[in-house]
């Protein structure tokens, strides 16, 4: 069967460094002294941890529970003992810290007990439940929770799935040996995403400079009777991007400002896939991944690695030469060098290089940008990057905006044509942080601002009433008044004759003031006796909020409150 | 920890490459230049060179910007080429200097040097010294003159005198003013039959520097320098016209060869229409770049008041080019239905 492969415009082809690392089989990395086991490791919520320091726990025990539904679980890669749950150094450009739990390995590696299931026996929602309970993320990057891009769109025919197994990025073979060794179990992974999405078509798609990868995919799918295609499509640097491996396969463009299901189609990578298959009919949840180990090392090849391995630690594997200088994450178009060498491998952990200055030598410096537009022409979303740099160095945003910068991919093909070597993809990270930042503070200040204006409402509708009592007080005062003068003036009858009408009215007066005066009397008293919201609680209730309170200031989360608020808040 | 952000392979690429290429591509063109009017040429390019480098050196050290880092960019030495192809071979040294300097130190370096001029330095220089000195930037050798380097030497540098021999015209000046002396009696397939100074299919000797350019400027689309945009909506209005016009009165309008061999027209489609720091930047801004260049040029060099009109034309398109960019933006990936 042949398939009219589409072109998607730009991309550019770095050299691929691919052959250092598919020379020998998927190895399996030993188990390290210990493991740093982040639990932010997906797109969405940051899971919950369900251990502490001193739980002995076994390999694939659960030890974050996903706290919504855009949010994977997290396990313990191996069997031991919790160390602690502290933050440390993630490998993140930031070099900010996450919460992990760190294990040490008692060496048995022992499972808990898996539960093997046909898949087929159970419901689409169970399925996707399980992936997420397993921990299923994508693991061509994104790591965007897998069980959350498996339900179809309800008005649109789901038609194409894709399968990635592209792999564009020079120097990574992780998904090459995937394929190349565990064929089968990809092929019925991707069994489970079509009969949950139903597609009319699926399309594996892998660079043409992996002809092994696809002859071992071709057999297992026709080995498993499955009516899957696969497709060799040119090698073009970003070809492996979710929406460049759907425009080459299926013609379609999806826009940043829209999902590929509402196009009709769904991507997902082969190593998602693989884990998918063994969490579902094998009940291993993912606790381990393939790393490939390059760059500037003695032994590069492929492992089958921990999640929380130390990268320091693993690399030592591929024996690196004494000059590297640092490990970058991830290939060389858009990893990043990692904050520390010690950071643990997470499930977006692809490939690991060794970095040095003979492999990557430092860039020459920075020039003014010519205008010649080679960046626009390797854009594969067809950006004007020239434009886009100019404005974003202005800090004009907006202009950077109207250009489309959020349809930027990142995926630095600007920055490797430009002769001028503009870092033009920090330019738009900047960009987009900045205007991130900018959309922060402006719903900050417009919280406060409604708050501020509520404030000042209430403000004032408070002292309306306050003067509206005091001059109902008063009336009621004078009406007394004019009534006690009313009640005398029948002494002096006679002495005041013309008095004698307007008595009645005054009489009238005062009655309705004393009932408006009584009024306003109960009204007070009812505001002053209105409850809080923390009176009127039951004692179990009370006991229950104390307790929080006491461990909220004893984790120092919060001052213990004052027994009399502090001057300055008692100015209104 | 070092900081060094993605991607970490480049392509070999760099703006003095760039640059490099685009002079190597001149050189066929400067190579029939040479074997036209003789060494003179070679002079000039190096004046103008020299001139280019310390007017450039000067404005970046009064910028305190790094001197070795912007003069081994090789745009100053662009600059001054161009202007030395453009400007009359037997040019006193100190037009060619005043121009170069010109556009060095005002149209470029002032504008904020590399990469931020509005308008192509080489063409203000053509365009300052036409207007500032008229005579000297039309007296172009004429045809045949035999001059030894020392000879064409002693007049650059003003020690000889400026003989009448030397103050020859272009070929398009020669058949502008020969239509208009003739007024409407002359034929062009006359002139261009009969008068020395025309050769196959347009100026003796001209045509051949002319096709030069193209040569250069063909390698240099193959390259990947430039798109075929500007040069291709050059040439193509540039042909509608004056194809137009020809067909309508072949008498006295010159046929479309002559016009893309004659004057400026091949330099400019190739190599100065394309500067893409002047010039349009979008695909259908490149084509109405090179097509307003292309009409310009001609209504500028058959109708106007100067013999030729690649300049002006180049330097009145480049006042568009914000407009045209803004309006010429292309649909970007999967937004092409809804534009």
């Amino acid at each position: 069967m042949l398939l009219n492969l589409f072109k998607f415009k730009g991309g550019v082809k770095p050299p691929t460094n691919k052959t250092q690392s598919v020379g020998l089989p998927i190895a399996q990395a030993p188990l390290p002294s210990k493991l740093v086991v982040p639990l932010h490791q997906s797109i969405g919520g940051t899971p919950r941890p369900v251990v502490q320091a001193g739980d002995q726990v076994l390999k694939g025990q659960l030890i974050g529970e996903a706290d919504g539904w855009i949010s994977a679980a997290v396990h313990a890669p191996t069997s031991g003992t919790v160390v602690e749950v502290a933050m440390h150094t993630q490998a993140h450009p930031s070099g900010l810290d996450a919460l992990c739990v760190v294990i040490a390995p008692d060496g048995k590696d022992e499972w808990i007990a898996r539960e093997t299931v046909d898949y087929r026996s159970l419901t689409p929602e169970e399925v996707r439940e399980r992936l997420q309970q397993a921990g299923v993320v994508g693991l061509g990057g994104a790591v965007f929770p897998t069980h959350g891009k498996l339900t179809p769109a309800k008005t649109v025919p789901m038609d194409e799935l894709v399968i990635n197994g592209a792999e564009c990025e020079p120097f990574i073979t992780c998904d090459d040996l995937l394929m190349r060794e565990r064929a089968e179990e990809v092929v019925r992974g991707i069994g489970i995403f079509r009969d949950l999405l139903r597609p009319k078509k699926v399309l594996i798609g892998i660079e043409d400079n992996k002809p092994e990868a696809a002859a071992a995919m071709k057999a297992a799918v026709d080995a498993l009777g499955e009516p899957f295609l696969v497709v060799q499509v040119p090698t073009l640097y970003p070809a492996g991007g979710a929406k460049q491996l759907i425009r080459v396969l299926t013609g379609k463009e999806v826009p940043a400002s829209k999902r590929s299901t509402d196009l009709g189609v769904q991507c997902f990578n082969v190593a998602t896939a693989y884990t998918a298959w063994r969490a579902i009919a094998h009940g291993e949840p993912v606790v381990s991944r393939l790393v490939t180990l390059t760059g500037n090392v003695a032994e590069p090849r492929n492992y089958e690695v921990l999640i929380g391995t130390p990268m320091d630690e693993l690399l030592k594997l591929a024996q690196p030469h004494p000059d590297t200088d640092g490990i970058v994450m991830g290939g060389p178009m858009m990893g990043f060098l990692v904050p520390q060498p010690s950071v643990p491998v997470v499930k977006a952990t692809n490939c690991l290089i060794a970095h040095s200055e003979r492999l990557f030598p430092p860039k020459a410096p920075e020039m003014p940008c010519i205008r010649c537009g080679s960046c626009a022409q390797a854009c594969p979303h067809e950006l004007q990057p020239f434009e886009m740099y100019w404005f974003a160095r202005a800090k004009n945003f907006g202009k950077t905006q109207e250009y489309k910068i959020f349809d930027c991919i990142e995926c630095g093909c600007c920055s490797f044509v430009c002769p001028s070597r503009i870092p033009l993809v920090q330019y738009f990270r900047f960009a987009k942080s900045e205007i991130w930042a900018r959309e922060r503070e402006k719903n900050a200040a417009d919280q406060a601002k409604a708050r501020f204006e509520f404030k000042q409402l209430r403000d004032e509708r408070e002292k309306a009433e306050k003067a509206e009592k005091l001059a109902k007080a008063a009336a009621a005062q004078a009406a007394k008044k004019a009534a006690e003068a009313a009640a005398a003036a029948p002494a002096t009858d006679g002495a005041a004759p013309v008095a004698a009408t307007p008595a009645v009215d005054v009489e009238k007066d005062a009655k309705k003031a004393a009932i408006e005066a009584a009024m306003a009397r109960a009204k007070a008293q009812r505001e002053a006796a209105q409850p809080k919201n923390t009176e009127a609680l039951t004692p179990e209730q009370q006991r229950v909020a104390a307790e929080i309170e006491a461990r909220r200031v004893a984790a120092h989360l919060i001052d213990p409150e004052p027994a009399a608020p502090p001057a300055g808040e008692k100015a209104e | 920890m070092m900081f060094a952000p993605a991607p970490f392979l480049l392509k070999d690429v760099s703006v003095s490459q760039v640059m490099t290429q685009v002079c190597l591509a001149l050189i066929p063109g400067i190579a029939a230049y040479a074997w036209l009017v003789g060494p003179a040429i070679l002079v000039q390019l190096a004046i103008a060179s020299a001139t280019a480098l310390l007017a450039e050196a000067a404005m970046l050290r009064l910028q305190g910007k790094p001197l070795a880092l912007f003069l081994s960019d090789g745009s100053a030495v662009v600059t001054a080429w161009l202007i030395a192809l453009t400007f009359p071979p037997l040019a006193p040294w100190w037009l060619v200097v005043t121009g170069t300097v010109f556009a060095i130190v005002i149209a470029k370096q002032l504008y904020g040097g590399l990469g931020q001029n509005p308008f192509n330095p080489a063409m203000v220089a053509f365009a300052v010294c036409i207007v500032a000195f008229p005579a000297l930037m039309s007296q172009w050798p004429s045809v045949g003159l035999q001059l030894s380097l020392k000879e064409q030497l002693d007049i650059i540098l003003g020690i000889a005198p400026r003989v009448d021999a030397l103050s020859g015209a272009t070929p398009l000046d020669a058949m502008k003013t020969a239509l208009k002396l003739g007024d409407g009696g002359i034929d062009v397939a006359q002139l261009l039959a009969n008068q020395d100074i025309f050769g196959n299919f347009a100026g003796r000797g001209w045509e051949w520097v002319a096709a030069g350019y193209l040569l250069g400027g063909l390698w240099l689309w193959q390259r990947k320098l430039i798109t075929w945009h500007v040069p291709v909506a050059f040439i193509g209005a540039l042909v509608a016209i004056s194809g137009a016009l020809w067909l309508y009165n072949p008498a006295q309008f010159a046929n479309p060869l002559f016009h893309l061999f004659s004057g400026g027209a091949m330099l400019g489609a190739f190599f100065i229409a394309t500067d893409p720091v002047s010039g349009c930047t979008t695909p259908r801004g490149k084509l109405i770049f090179g097509a307003g260049a292309g009409l310009l040029a001609y209504i500028i060099r058959v109708f106007g008041g100067y013999p030729d009109g690649v300049a002006f034309a180049v330097l009145l398109m480049n006042l568009c080019v914000p407009v045209i960019d803004l309006l010429t933006q292309p649909p970007i990936f999967g937004m092409k239905d809804k534009s």
